[in-house]
């Protein structure tokens, strides 16, 4: 070894010194990790399962799952989750967040007869803010509430602008994200009829201008908004509270007693300040499938 | 309580903890690195290393001896995720596709944990546990190796000796990491962390769907995925994933294992030098720049600034309700102040201007507190110009605890601190450049601009978080962004180690009348001064372009 070249008596140490420590750190640290906590914590290591009445693993009390149809429409006996940008929608093997932007709102409006590259129908892009105003819409509906929002227009997209020129008096103003024949929600701005938008028309050259509107939100925002994992197993208080006349509808109970299992399943913060009070969607759904 | 008060607390509780950990842990860090003795493990691991342990390395040497171990690091790195399907625990994952298993291979080995893949999807057990994981730790212990060299740089006189390679990458493995990752490891798994071998296996939900329920040594690799600032996570969603952070106060300890060692670090700095009001000195600095940015960043997402979050009525896009706006900024402050780079929440979605400020901490060089050693190498070259600065004012030669900072000294310093601008700028402008980069962007306008700024300043400073939306596993971006970790990290390590070794070389000389404290309220504000100047001046053009752009009406 001493008559070698400097550099390869190096580069072998470092090879040896990567596969003791690739040893020790990557293969003796993680299984002493795994049995302590298959002997001391086995239903937390093993991804906290839950099971139904029958006895069945239904999912994770740390996971959130769709509580929709085959056809992807909520089913109206189950407390609903947020939106997920996970696949489908809670698809461990495909989590994600939307990586929206905040000012992403301008639709890509879909072109009709037009075919993608692979001779698929155009469906456009939705923007995060159109996204946000039809879940909004959605959820109104779905609990007899207003869906109405800031900055949403009543049929569910973003109420935003394209004025032309961008500078100057306008011209030219168009509801980027209402495609013909739909009504514009506003009839004028600064004096100049609003048209609709025509799909396909290049807007980009105008001055973008979201339109608050006098709305106030009464679906809470977790309800519209996707979450970073795109798993995330809970609700706000607020939002189950807004479900709870609903699911007890529907199941004829009571709507105390629907309250009185929302209580039952929320966590509070830990030690009173971390992180926010929150509804366990699946636990919460599984304690009123018991009855 | 309001979410605001409760967040409020939720910091102060971190301070708090940060405050009792400074001293005992960076008295500890101390004698790891200044004891003479080797434990039992320590010399059995030497003789197999076939390495001498009590040869001390010239800084030329030192630094050989981290780049063959980094070098070896990529190449196993790589050729483990590229065979990952010959080997056992692959989940039946095909091997890695070679520009991905580049990127990853440097991105772990750098302490950057960039990912250009979707983790549940593309690594098996195996490549996560025996390659990943372990580069968690050891690109960990190579960034404290490298900043004890620095300090016994300014603590010896008259030597060309920095200790050794080897033995500070062991120790900072065994004995700093090792225990205190064991023990938040299974901290992690009470709070609900997965810790199995498990392949992916279905349940029938409540309504009668399929869902996989994926499974895998996570909890081991998360704990030290914090406190080695390393930011690489199990899965595509990172800390916000359930699995990777359960409930709200393993959100705190994940926040609290980030911190931890880049705030005790000064403390061990001081020790070692012989005065530890310096070491108060540079905590106070990194203290300062980082309440600074968590305040801001906090009441940015808070008050929810912006077209979309004024439209939800909170900036609850990309964040989970377990956590809240405000731990969520928290913890988004935390990653990017360190070289870190987990994310419990997704910094695409963030409002524009709370975006800036995590892309800012990043452009900050990551020193308030920084990543493992990094940050404390970091800010130590800071200081170095800080004092150059001052000298220039007063015209005198300038010192930093009793070493004079010469012309050598200074260029060392300056390269140091153009190499991440250097790399961030000219990176950008050649994916700004060309339409197919551009493609990449999920965003457009200002914000799409953002997501490109971010990488390769996310890249270039080995954090590793990401506006998400950008499109990065394509073969130019994982080859340039690649290239921007591989140079951040080794080219400023390089520079550091040189400056080491010429400081050490020095007789120190006393201090005079002229000599400026370094250790008085009024050097920690100039030093800040100094940072805030220097990185605002590169900068902000590039920001104005983006999230300014975007924030500002």
């Amino acid at each position: 070894m001493e008559r070698m070249p400097s550099w390869i008596r190096q580069h072998l140490a470092a090879l040896r010194a990567l596969l003791v420590l690739t040893l020790i750190l990557g293969g003796l640290y993680p299984l002493a990790v795994t049995a302590a906590a298959q002997l001391g914590f086995n239903g937390e290591a093993n991804g906290s399962l839950v099971e139904n009445a029958a006895g069945e693993k239904v999912g994770s009390a740390l996971v959130g799952q769709n509580f929709t149809d085959k056809d992807g429409k909520p089913v109206r006996k189950y407390f609903q989750s947020r939106p997920s940008a996970a696949g489908d929608g809670y698809d461990m093997l495909a989590t994600s967040a939307s990586n929206l932007g905040p000012e992403d709102i301008l639709d890509v409006l879909p072109v009709p007869g037009a075919t993608n590259t692979e001779g698929e129908p155009d469906t456009g892009k939705r923007s995060l803010l159109t996204q946000v105003c039809s879940r909004s819409r959605a959820a109104g509906e779905l609990e007899g509430v207003s869906g109405a929002r800031p900055y949403c227009t009543a049929d569910g997209v973003g109420a935003v602008l394209k004025v032309f020129p961008a500078v100057g008096v306008p011209a030219r103003v168009v509801s980027a994200n209402q495609a013909c024949p739909a009504t514009p929600f506003l009839a004028e701005y600064r004096g100049v009829r609003v048209e609709c938008a025509t799909p396909g028309e290049d807007y980009a050259a105008g001055r973008t201008v979201p339109v608050r509107g006098p709305a106030k939100a009464v679906v809470p925002a977790d309800a519209v908004t996707a979450s970073g994992s795109g798993l995330d197993p809970h609700i706000s208080v607020a939002y189950a509270e807004l479900q709870a006349p609903r699911v007890a509808r529907e199941r004829g109970l009571a709507v105390a007693e629907v309250r009185r299992l929302i209580t039952e399943n929320t966590a509070g913060r830990a030690l009173g300040f971390m992180g926010e009070p929150a509804v366990n969607v699946l636990r919460l759904n599984l304690a009123l499938d018991r009855g | 309580m309001s979410p605001t008060t409760a967040g409020i607390l939720f910091i102060l509780s971190l301070i708090a903890f940060l405050v009792l950990t400074h001293r005992p842990l960076g008295d500890y860090m101390y004698r790891v690195y200044s004891g003479a003795r080797h434990l039992g493990i320590e010399r059995v691991i030497y003789r197999l290393i076939g390495v001498r342990p009590d040869a001390e390395q010239r800084w030329s040497v030192y630094a050989r001896s981290l780049l063959a171990f980094s070098a070896i690091s990529i190449l196993f790195l790589y050729g483990l995720q590229r065979l990952q399907d010959k080997l056992f625990l692959s989940l039946g994952m095909a091997p890695v596709t070679d520009h991905v298993a580049w990127n990853t291979a440097v991105s772990f080995v750098t302490n950057t944990n960039w990912q250009s893949y979707s983790g549940e999807s593309t690594m098996g057990h195996l490549v996560q546990m025996a390659g990943l994981a372990v580069q968690n730790f050891v690109s960990a212990a190579v960034g404290m190796a490298v900043a004890i060299a620095l300090v016994r740089g300014f603590a010896r006189r008259r030597t060309e000796e920095l200790g050794n390679f080897w033995v500070d990458l062991v120790r900072g493995s065994v004995r700093i990491l090792l225990p205190i990752a064991f023990v938040g490891a299974l901290a992690l798994v009470a709070g609900g962390l997965v810790q199995n071998f498990a392949a992916p296996h279905d349940v029938t939900t409540l309504t009668g769907g399929t869902q996989a329920i994926t499974g895998g040594p996570v909890a081991s690799q998360e704990i030290i995925k914090e406190l080695g600032t390393n930011g690489g996570g199990f899965y595509n969603t990172n800390s916000a994933h359930p699995f990777e952070n359960a409930v709200s106060w393993t959100n705190w300890l994940e926040i609290a294992a980030i911190l931890v060692i880049p705030f005790a670090l000064p403390r061990t700095f001081g020790r070692m030098v012989g005065d530890r009001r310096q070491g108060y000195a540079i905590t106070a600095v990194m203290a300062t720049l980082a309440l600074i940015s968590v305040a801001l960043l906090t009441s940015l997402e808070l008050a929810h600034g912006g077209t979309v979050p004024q439209a939800t009525g909170a900036a609850m896009e990309g964040k989970e309700v377990r956590f809240g706006v405000a731990d969520s900024a928290a913890f988004a402050a935390a990653t990017t102040l360190t070289s870190t780079g987990a994310v419990d929440s997704f910094h695409d979605s963030y409002t524009a201007l709370g975006g800036m400020i995590t892309m800012f901490n990043m452009m900050l060089g990551e020193v308030a507190p920084g990543g493992v050693g990094a940050g404390l190498y970091g800010m130590l070259v800071l200081a170095v110009i800080t004092v150059f600065v001052a000298g220039l004012m007063v015209g005198r030669t300038p010192e930093y605890l009793g070493k004079k900072i010469g012309a050598r000294e200074i260029k060392l310093a300056s390269m140091y601190f153009l190499v991440t601008p250097v790399l961030v700028l000219t990176g950008t402008a050649f994916a700004m450049g060309s339409p197919e980069q551009r493609a990449s962007m999920l965003n457009t306008g200002p914000h799409g601009f953002s997501e490109v700024l971010y990488a390769f300043t996310s890249a270039s400073n080995n954090n590793g978080s990401a506006f998400g939306g950008l499109t990065v596993n394509t073969p130019w971006y994982d080859v340039a962004l690649g290239l921007c970790m591989a140079l951040g990290r080794f080219l400023p390590i390089v520079f550091v180690l040189a400056l080491a070794g010429s400081l050490a070389r020095q007789s120190p000389v006393p201090a005079s009348a002229g000599t400026l404290p370094t250790h008085r309220p009024q050097f920690v504000g100039m030093v800040v001064g100094v940072t805030l100047i220097l990185v605002a001046l590169t900068f902000l053009p590039a920001l104005a372009l983006g999230p300014l752009a975007e924030g500002i009406h």
